[in-house]
């Protein structure tokens, strides 16, 4: 069993949002490379909603100990992510502003 | 019934639908560091919307595990956030890299693991993107904590070249052929375990004979590899707002790798053999150039610095590790009380990271608005009284435009050598990373004052202070 129609739509999706991704991503100036990663290492984080659907919907003790480490790893993406790049952004002041 | 499971459904995804816009627009916020706050507080309103959807539109059986994860994962990410060390972002980014690859290959392993359980038949594009899931998220995860290991001095930062490391890695990649066709003819969790250590044994060997002055690029390849694995997770659980945010972040990363390897002149797949700098940091260290060069003391730089009309400061990865930012603020600072024009000059390779040396530097309160990358400074350097070189020194080499012969010869570079006048901070006459002696060192226009550059930094300003 081959879902061919299922695989094209997810790749119409993830080819569109790729160049979405490129468009915005190359205004992104070289000042704030550093907080687009940690930022957007907070985004890859989005793993926490496949995490929250394996871990709910597990039947065994196995699936659920997995579902629980995928949740916790994506936590500590999420939450340091967010909260990493938004300390560095903070700082970033133009000249006479005050802190 | 029917209707109100169709009512669910569509709720989430269109609360997707809400995210996703989101997600972008906090992405486009962050190109410009006066809205870019707000991008990243859109982004993670967008993580909460796509959260509560998830919840809301499905059946959560079990709490209790979900919220351990929650509680532990939570505690430990806004621990590592609020502790870090700003010259430490590298190692911070590159193991969230590692624990978003393995967040995704964890997935995989439940989803398979599930549908194994459940007796359901597996269609082939799930298998074979659990497979993907898992090999991409297996190696984002040793491949990044050998990056942190590297970065930390834990692991050796020279190139650790095994023998037969190319054999090895195409057998490392046929047996995750191999074993993706099985789990498709035959699903079981053999062959996935198969493939996960397979992908964690590669992940170490891509990474290894890396040297520790291309870990910019790995990084943020590795931040990329992080997205694609979320995406492949997407396809596996067809998910679209994974699908979304993964490429999302997919992009990113490659963009970055992009740029950083345009401005090392290398191409990816020449960082990713690896091996760099092995045979150049043997042979031509250098040392053995006799040539004279100008030799200042602190009072002859601020007596120049002080009498100018315009400086330029150009920071390398040595000013982070004598942590003289604070000092170098104060300086430019003393010199604009003296009505002198100061600016930053930052190459794309200054820090451990891409845009690192700008964080470091608005850390130290330097307004971004003084920092210049290198398409903005170059020209500028003509019009300038004083360049002062502070811990960098291939990026200021100007072989690199004029010597086919030199190992750096195309690499971008910053025109110093332009200036009117040249100061250059350095602890000794030995050379960079790329194992050749910088020509700038050797002008006539330049003077060099040796020492660490915090103390020397300090002297100026005291001396400064005394005009």
């Amino acid at each position: 069993m081959f879902d061919a129609s299922a695989l094209i739509i997810a790749l119409t999706v993830f080819v569109l949002a790729i160049f979405i991704g490129y468009e915005v991503i190359t205004k992104v100036p070289p000042t704030l490379h550093t907080p687009l990663m940690s930022g957007s290492n907070a985004i890859s984080g989005i793993v926490i909603v496949g995490a929250l659907l394996v871990a709910g919907q597990a039947d065994g003790i196995t699936g659920q100990i997995l579902g629980a480490i995928a949740v916790g790893l994506a936590m500590i993406n999420v939450v340091g992510g967010f909260m990493v790049t938004d300390r560095m952004l903070k700082m970033f002041r133009r000249s006479g502003e005050g802190r | 019934m029917i209707t109100e499971a169709l009512f669910t459904i569509d709720f989430t995804n269109a609360a997707y639908i809400v995210a996703a816009v989101l997600f972008i627009v906090g992405l486009k916020q962050l190109g410009s560091p006066a809205t870019a706050r707000n991008g990243n507080r859109l982004s993670a309103l967008a993580m909460l919307v796509a959260v509560v959807a998830t919840i809301v539109g499905n059946d959560i059986a079990s709490w209790e595990w979900i919220l351990g994860g929650v509680i532990v994962g939570s505690g430990i990410g806004a621990i590592s956030a609020r502790r870090v060390q700003m010259t430490s972002m590298p190692q911070l980014v590159a193991v969230f890299n590692g624990f978003g690859g393995a967040a995704s290959a964890v997935v995989a392993a439940a989803e398979l693991i599930r549908l194994i359980d459940a007796n359901e038949e597996i269609a082939e594009n799930v298998s074979i993107t659990i497979m993907a899931s898992v090999i991409v998220g297996g190696v984002t995860l040793t491949g990044s904590f050998i990056a942190y290991g590297k970065l930390q001095g834990l692991v050796p930062t020279r190139p650790l070249l095994l023998p037969i490391r190319n054999v090895i890695n195409v057998g490392l990649l046929i047996t995750m052929i191999a074993s993706t066709v099985w789990l498709v003819a035959d699903p079981s969790i053999t062959p996935f375990l198969i493939a996960a250590g397979t992908a964690l044994a590669l992940g170490i060997l891509v990474v290894i004979p890396i040297g520790g002055a291309d870990m910019p690029v790995v990084i943020a390849l590795l931040n990329s590899y992080s997205g694609i694995a979320g995406a492949a997770t997407g396809f596996v659980l067809d998910n679209n707002i994974l699908i979304i945010a993964g490429s999302l972040v997919g992009a990113s990363g490659l963009i970055l790798t992009r740029i950083m390897t345009k401005a090392m002149n290398r191409s990816l797949a020449n960082v990713m053999l690896g091996g760099f700098g092995v045979e150049d940091g043997a042979g031509a260290s250098g040392g053995d150039d006799d040539r004279p060069v100008r030799s200042i003391q602190p009072d002859d730089a601020a007596t120049i610095l002080g009498y100018s009309q315009s400086v330029i400061f150009v920071p390398g990865y040595g000013l982070a590790v004598a942590q003289a930012q604070h000092q170098v603020r104060e300086l430019a600072d003393l010199l604009k009380d003296r009505g002198i024009r100061v600016s930053y000059a930052i190459h794309p390779v200054a820090g451990r990271m891409p845009g690192h040396m700008n964080v470091l530097l608005a850390e130290a309160n330097v307004p971004y608005d003084e920092l210049r990358d290198l398409d903005q400074i170059n020209s500028e350097f003509q019009r300038t009284d004083v360049a002062v070189v502070i811990g960098a020194n291939d990026v200021t080499n100007p072989s690199a435009r004029t010597d086919k012969s030199s190992p750096i010869y195309g690499m971008p570079i910053l025109n110093v050598d332009q200036a009117q006048s040249v100061i250059v901070m350095k602890r000794s006459m030995s050379s960079g990373f790329a194992g050749v002696q910088n020509e700038l060192f050797f002008l006539d226009r330049t003077m060099m004052l040796f020492g660490d550059a915090k103390d020397s930094v300090e002297k100026i300003t005291s001396e400064v202070k005394d005009l």
